[in-house]
This record gives structure tokens, sequence and C-alpha cells, in this order.
């Protein structure tokens, strides 16, 4: 088995507002292995990017609360904020969501960048713009769109910027946060498919590739993770995940995603009913037992995480009925 | 064609958007250049394309939330960008209503949700029993009127708001509806309740619908009808099945090509470029130089050059 | 349960009452503004007699000790503090009610009104205001706070024109104003309802900046001489500090403290401005 980059271990993390806390993060446990693409889906609110704002910067209300995150065998959540920074963008590196309304609309690309990599400790000088030239070419962008401006370039092209910018000093570790979702069709391909380029040629050591959309992952990542509402809910290999899932909930997410070949005519989708729970002071128990189809009083207890094939890890106290469903 | 015409109940012919902007050195930019087709009742007809390719400012030419530039709408064979004074709008908005892409953003939020049904049934219709009939309308929507009314949008669920919406087409018993993303912003558990719904309700009602959408999956899902659209020209239109399974415009074929689609891997061998699809498209006009659009088969027609 | 039920529908205020920056901010302005009403009373000088012996630091007779010439300074920092409150409150208003006529109506009607209002905006943001006022206000030989008021208020109102051109353009493309444009509304119930309404809460904050802007605007002026003729403001208190080397014959208390009110003054606004803004804004308000 390849070597573990990032090993996570019942890592909580809450919203601590003046109501109580939101429990956002509520106990995940999961490993990312060296040279895989770890997918991680879920619908809004399941926790997935405060995941990524927990590796990365804590800003208040948002708060650690138990649990580890080991970065090459180094615990980041304990770590002092200096120690970190020095992680950032040779250890981890992320490319948050919305980064697309980052882009000032006053600096030409070129001082957007200098400005970026500055502050985490860069000397923007010609040694760095030579490479950023360099993995520009690579994105089939010309050099000269660093003497543009942000209005000038389309969202593609700035998606394109922000990946090697994020990826610039080889990070073993990438978050890549919704890097998709504002993007049109083609974009999206060729964004994804980036991705997967970087780990290909070793510029990325791996990355967690967080979305809502469970097709595009199917087509770059090698495991899947599904998370709802703040729970870990399923983790495996994405063939696994998508022909036999053993979470009710994944199985449900499946089931609802509309694909070429599949009209309303011949075989209607089915979606789920009700709305995620609000996680405002949440009790134990299973979070996804109000939609689900397999309840049992059990489920009133928080599932625990147990292995079910190798490689394939599940939260559900009836995991066992969902799979025989599976192939009955 | 002709017997498309004949039931047709709503026909756009030729439909030209062009925005300026400056007051002294205007900057054109042509949003949608003549666009026709044809809307019939009980039927889901869905305008796919990316962004700027002018799928939006179709449907609000439709709505008339803009006034064309050049084209004709005809609604039961009367133009309809002619109409100007404030009864003839009641009239048209009576029976042709939208659903917008935001839920969040299409309630005004200092006020109740109840204010969408006030204010149709202020314009539109009798307000005899009106409670009867608003429940009436939200129960065919899978909606609980009591933990609905009465409400502000804040404390609904994008799904429920998007469901109280398409409550309130079906209270007015519209004849179009204009769909503009209407699922793009619901999470994937959630859109397809209400699309479902979308779809039982215009066959069963005879509504004719306009499903404005980037996602060619959903498009394929819930349409009986394809127009594709590219940098505001239509490049493609026709009968889902056959626009899906043979592609022939450059542009369509490239995005069938970078749809993702669970079982089917895109092949990463080839190098996937998305300006390629500029160069390929203007190829694809100077090899068909002279055509315009033609139909290549029933119900499948093509753009092939766009200087005809 | 009623208190909720009350508490419920008038969410904004509740979060504004239990925002500690809207707290702060407001109880600091509540302070000014009574040092300001009852301060006069307080002291038994008035702002321009001679109240003892000159170059007397801050005592229990002279809270902020006295001038050179023996004026009270506390006596002449409650009166300028009152003119100060004027000055924001009349500029403040007209400021903001010239630049929200015109930057709604560019950002409502759009095409040619848009262009042409924007352009008359813009001519006066950078047009070299201080050398207008300088004209204007050596042109009056007699200037009382109302004058000043006046001046600083239609010079200061361009950028509140240009926020509320913007703020209007994002609503009025909200989906809720065209889904009222179709549900066959008059355009009358539109701007009031769904325009105005929403605008609110954006254009109170308009206010609170612009009311502490034209307060440092009117000081400003008052401290390069320009101020009223009449009366006395915490500009000029300031200037008459500055023109007569206070600071550096010693008297730090002639110029610091009422310096000091004037920046408590304006950071309150401040903090009710930040406080205001994460209460209005819902995001901020999750996080």
């Amino acid at each position: 088995m390849r070597e573990n980059i990032l090993e996570i271990r019942e890592l909580k993390a809450y919203y601590k507002i003046l109501k109580g806390d939101v429990k956002a993060l509520d106990g995940v446990t999961f490993n990312v292995r060296r040279g895989e693409i770890l997918g991680v889906a879920g619908e809004s609110g399941c926790g997935k990017s405060t995941l990524a704002s927990t590796l990365i910067y804590r800003k208040p209300p948002l708060k650690y609360i138990s649990g580890e995150a080991r970065l090459l065998g180094q615990d980041i959540m304990k770590m002092p904020e200096r120690e970190f920074k020095k992680l950032r963008l040779k250890n981890i590196s992320i490319i948050p969501q919305y980064a697309l309304d980052a882009f000032s609309p006053t600096k030409k690309i070129k001082t957007f960048i200098g400005d970026l990599v500055s502050e985490h400790g860069i000397r923007p000088n010609k040694k760095f713009y030579d490479k950023v030239a360099e993995r520009l070419d690579m994105v089939n962008l010309d050099p000269s769109v660093l003497n543009r401006y942000s209005i000038e370039l389309s969202g593609g092209m700035k998606q394109r910027i922000i990946m090697i910018i994020s990826s610039i000093l080889d990070p073993d570790f990438l978050i890549a946060d919704e890097i998709t979702s504002a993007l049109d069709v083609s974009s999206q391909r060729f964004v994804a498919n980036l991705l997967a380029n970087l780990r290909d040629e070793g510029i990325i050591g791996s990355a967690m590739f967080i979305t809502h959309d469970l097709s595009i992952l199917y087509q770059i990542a090698e495991r899947i993770m599904i998370m709802y509402a703040g729970h870990f809910a399923e983790i495996g290999p994405t063939d696994e995940i998508v022909k036999n899932p053993r979470h009710p909930y994944t199985k449900a997410l499946l089931a609802s995603l509309p694909q070429v070949g599949i009209q309303y005519k011949d075989k209607r989708l089915t979606g789920i009913k009700g709305t995620p729970p609000h996680l405002l002071n949440i009790g134990p128990g299973c979070r996804f037992r109000f939609r689900c189809p397999y309840r049992t009083e059990k489920c009133e207890e928080t599932p625990l995480r147990e292995k079910v094939n190798e490689d394939h890890y599940v939260s559900c106290w009836n995991s066992k009925n969902i799979g025989s469903d599976n192939h009955g | 064609m002709a017997n498309q015409k004949q039931d047709s109940i709503m026909s756009i012919q030729n439909l030209t958007k062009v925005f300026k902007s400056g007051l002294f050195k205007p900057e054109v930019t042509v949003a949608v250049k003549d666009v026709s087709f044809e809307m019939r009742p009980g039927t889901i007809l869905s305008l796919v394309g990316e962004s700027g390719s002018g799928k939006t400012t179709i449907g609000k030419l439709i709505l008339k939330l803009l006034q064309p530039t050049g084209g004709k709408i005809l609604y039961k064979g009367k133009d309809i960008t002619a109409i100007k004074d404030k009864e003839g709008l009641k009239e048209y908005y009576r029976r042709v209503q939208a659903i917008f892409q935001d839920p969040f953003s299409s309630f005004n939020p200092l006020y109740r949700v109840d204010r969408v049904f006030d204010m149709v049934f202020k314009s539109f219709l009798n307000e005899d029993n009106k409670e009867e009939k608003i429940y009436k309308a939200l129960e065919s929507v899978n909606l609980n009127p009591e933990r609905i009314l009465n409400k502000f949008p804040h404390q609904l669920s994008g799904g429920q708001l998007q469901r109280l919406l398409i409550a309130r087409a079906l209270l007015l018993d519209v004849d179009i509806l204009v769909a503009d993303e209407l699922i793009s912003m619901l999470d994937a558990s959630t859109r397809i309740g209400v699309l479902n719904l979308l779809v039982e309700l215009c066959k069963k009602n005879g509504m004719s619908v306009l499903f404005i959408t980037h996602d060619l999956n959903l498009g394929y899902y819930v349409s009986d009808y394809t127009l594709i659209m590219y940098k505001g020209r239509l490049v493609e239109r026709g009968s889902t099945r056959k626009v899906y399974e043979n592609p022939i415009h450059p542009y369509t074929k490239m995005l069938f090509n970078s749809v993702p689609d669970i079982g089917k891997m895109w092949d990463r061998s080839k190098e996937f470029l998305p300006e390629q699809v500029v160069h390929d498209v203007r190829k694809f006009y100077k090899e068909n130089q002279g055509r315009g659009f033609e139909e290549v088969e029933e119900e499948h027609g093509v753009l092939f050059s766009d200087t005809y | 349960m009623a208190a909720r039920e009350f508490w419920k529908r008038h969410e904004n205020l509740y979060f504004a009452l239990t925002n500690k920056k809207v707290l702060i901010g407001i109880s600091i302005f509540t302070l000014m503004i009574l040092l300001a009403i009852f301060g006069p009373a307080l002291t038994p000088y008035s702002y321009d007699e001679f109240a003892g012996e000159g170059y007397l630091p801050p005592s229990k007779d002279h809270l902020f000790g006295t001038t050179l010439m023996g004026k009270d300074v506390f006596t002449r920092t409650v009166y300028g503090l009152r003119s100060t409150f004027a000055v924001g409150f009349i500029a403040g208003t007209i400021a903001t009610l010239i630049g929200c006529i015109i930057g709604f109506l560019a950002g409502y009607y759009g095409k040619w009104i848009d262009e042409a209002l924007m352009m008359i905006t813009n001519i006066f943001l950078v047009f070299p205001l201080l050398a207008l006022l300088i004209i204007l206000a050596a042109y009056l030989p007699y200037r009382g706070i109302m004058t000043i008021s006046i001046i600083v208020g239609m010079t200061a109102w361009p950028w509140t024109a240009r926020a509320v051109r913007s703020q209007t353009l994002s609503i009025k493309n909200q989906g809720y104003v065209n889904l009222s444009r179709i549900s066959g509304i008059s355009v009358f119930r539109i701007l009031r309802e769904d325009i105005a309404a929403n605008m609110f809460s954006y254009v109170f904050m308009v206010y609170i900046l612009q009311f502490s802007g034209t307060i440092l605007a009117a000081v400003g002026l008052e401290f390069l001489g320009l101020g009223p003729t009449q009366g006395v403001s915490l500009g000029l208190v300031m200037q008459n500090a500055v023109n007569w080397n206070a600071i550096q014959l010693g008297l730090w208390w002639w110029a610091i403290l009422p310096g000091l009110v004037l920046t408590i003054l304006v950071v309150s606004l401040y903090f009710i401005n930040t406080g205001l803004d994460e209460v209005f804004n819902p995001r901020l308000r999750e996080m």
C-alpha cells in the first residue's frame, strides 16, 4: 500500500456562534495516499468545505474541537500558526471555493500573482516568473496573459491560473474546493483533467477534490468519500462506490443523478424527500435517519465506521441490508 | 414542419437582441441573433447553452422583461412585442409566467412568502375562495400549506421555494412557463423531486415549458425537444433523442464530449482544449459556406454556416 | 412567547442589539449626545468669557484646563460639540438625500439618464473641492453653522450617489423584482416595496458614514480658518490652539482634549457602522 500523505482521525470542528455549536464537521476519519485523487462529495452543508477550511485556515467562529490531522506525520491541528505557514504551498496547498472572484479588477495578473505569493514568503523574481511561464504553457495559456487584467480572461482561464499558482511549489497535498462548479461544461472537463495531469506528472503528490458533482469525480478520482450533514458516510474505490454503495445516502444520491440515455418518459429518477437537519446543537444519532428508508431503532445511536469490503468503509448500522439490496 | 406550426402556441421568429452601452462610444453586443423556434402545448423544450450563449436573454425577451431589437414573438398568432399598454401586458402575463434560477432572490426578503400569491390574486384572479385555491395549489406541489404560509423566505429551503413558485404558476393555469435554470441552485437529492413535478404538471395541464439549462443530462431527462445555443445563435435544434444521438454541429459535439457522465469515462489520452471549438466551428462554417439553417432529417435542424 | 414572536419578526433589531460593536458604538455616541445637550448646563462659564487664569492644566474647576487667555476649554469643547453634531446632522442629511436621489435615478432608469447623472457625479468627484470650498467660504463674509453645513453637504454627496447607484442596479436585477413585474404589479409598488424597502438598511449605513464624513470635512474647513464666523466649533478650538502654538508652549490640553472628543465621536460611528454591516449582511451573521 502506498504511503499516506494525510491521516485524519475523528476530526471535529464546530462553528461557535451565539446560540451554540454548529456541528459542521463531526468526527471524520480517512486517509489520503500519495499519488491519488480523493473525491469528497455531498450536498451543501454536508461539511465538505468546512473540512477544507479546518485543514487550512480556521477563521472564527470555526473552531477545532478534537481529533487529529497528520500531514506527512505532523499533526497540523496542534501546530502553531507560524509553523504551519511554512508548510503552505510547499507541503499543503488549497484552491479555495470562489477563488475566481478573488482576482483584483485593478491589478494585472502578474501583480496579483506576485502579491499572492509574497504573502507566503516567496519572492516574485525573474526565476519565479520563468517557472510561471513554463507552467502556463503546460495549461495552454500564453505567458502574455500575465500582462492582462482579470476581466479580459474567461472563468476557465482564471481557474487554470489559480491552479498553477497553488501548485507552483509542487505541494505534496492539494485541496481543490469546487474548482469546476462555476465553469462551463467544456472548461469543467479541461480543469478536471488538469488536476489529474498535475498528479500524473508528479507536480502535486496527491489531491482532495471537493465537489457536489459525483459524475466529475467518477472521471478522475481513485476513491470517493461521501459526507452527509457533518458526518462521514462512506469511503471506497470509485467503482465500488458507484456500483455497490453501502450507505443509504450514497445510494439515494446515485439514484437521483440524471445521465444521458435516461429520459423521464422511460425511467423516473427518484430524489430524497426532506432536507438535511440543522446542525445547531444537534444531538447524537445517524443524521440521515430522518430521510432514510432503512431506518431502525438502532439509528438513534451515532453509527460507527466499519469495514465492509477491501478498502471500503461505511458508517451505517444497516449497511449489510443495503449491500444485499444492491445485488438482489 | 407544417404539422409543427399548426398546433404551436408560441412561435419565435428571427428573434434578435443587441445591447448597446456607452453614450459616446457605443459598445455593441449581439446577445441573440436570428433565432426561430416553436413551442407546443404539453411539451418541454430545453434551451441548452453555456454562459453568454444568449439563452437567458431569450427567456427575458419572451417574458417582455427586455424588448427585442428585431424579429417577432407570436403568442396564439399575435405579435406580443408590440404590446405596450398596462392592460395588454396583464392579459399576457395571465398566461405566460416564469420561475427563475435563484429561489432565494426570487422572494423579497422583507415579506412573507404569501406575497407571491397575493400579487397574482390582486392582478389576475377572483379573490373568492382565495385560501382554498392556494391550499389546493400547494398540495398539488407536495407542500404542506400549514408549514409554508406565513413564513419568511429565509425560513424555507430552496426546494420548497421553487415548488412554491410552481404552485403560483399552477394557480394561474399558465400556457407557457419559462423555467430559467430552475434547479441549478438546488442539491442533487432535492432537484429531481422538483423536476419530476414540473414534467408531471406540464403533461397533465398541457403547459408548454421552456427549460433553460446548462446541464445536458438534465436537459435530456426532461425534454421532448432540444435547442442548442452558441454565441447568440441557435446552432442545432430538434427532438431530444435525435440531437443527442446524432449531433452534427461541432459545438454540439464538443458539449456532448465534455459532459461528465457516470459509467462513461472521458478519453483522457486525447488532448481536450475548450478553445479548440472556436476553430472547429469556423472551419465547419467555411466548409459549408452558402448554406444556412437546414433540416437534416425530420425534426432535426442544424446551422451550417452563419454567412448565408 | 409573545416576546419571542416579537424578536422573530424583528430579527435585524435583535441582532443589532446583541452585536457588541453596535452596542459599544451606540453607548459612546449617546454619551456624546448627552454631553452636547447637558454639557453647557454643567459648566458655569460661557464659551467666550475669560473664565479664570490662563495656562491652567486640567483641574476640578477647569476639567479640560484653560487657554492661554484664560477661556475654559471644556466649555468651548461642549459648545463646539453641539455645533459639530449640528453639522453632521444637517450636512449628512443633505449629502445622503442628494446622493440617494441621483444614485437611485441613475441606477433604476439606466441608459442616457444614468450616463448623464454619473458624468455630473464624476465631475464633482474629481473637482478640487477644497478650492471650491475656500472660494465659497471666503466669499461669504458671515458664515454660521448652517452655511458651513450646506457647503459641506452639497459637496459630499458624489460617493453616496455612486454607492446607491450600484446598490439600485443590483436590486433591480434581483429575481423578486422580475417576479413582481410579471405579476402585473404597478411600477410605483415595485419601486416602494421591492427596491426602496430593501435599500433602507443600506441607506441607513450610508447616512452614518456621511455623518462622520461631513463632521470631519467641516472640522477640516474650520481648521483652515474657514469655519463659522460666529459661535464655536471643535475645529475652531483646535485651530486656535495651533495658532497660539499651544503644544510648543506646553498647553497640550488645549489641542489634544477637544481632538480626543472628536476622535471618540467618529470612532463610535465607525463601530456602529461595521457592527450594522454584520447585522444586515446575513452571511457575515451566520459565520
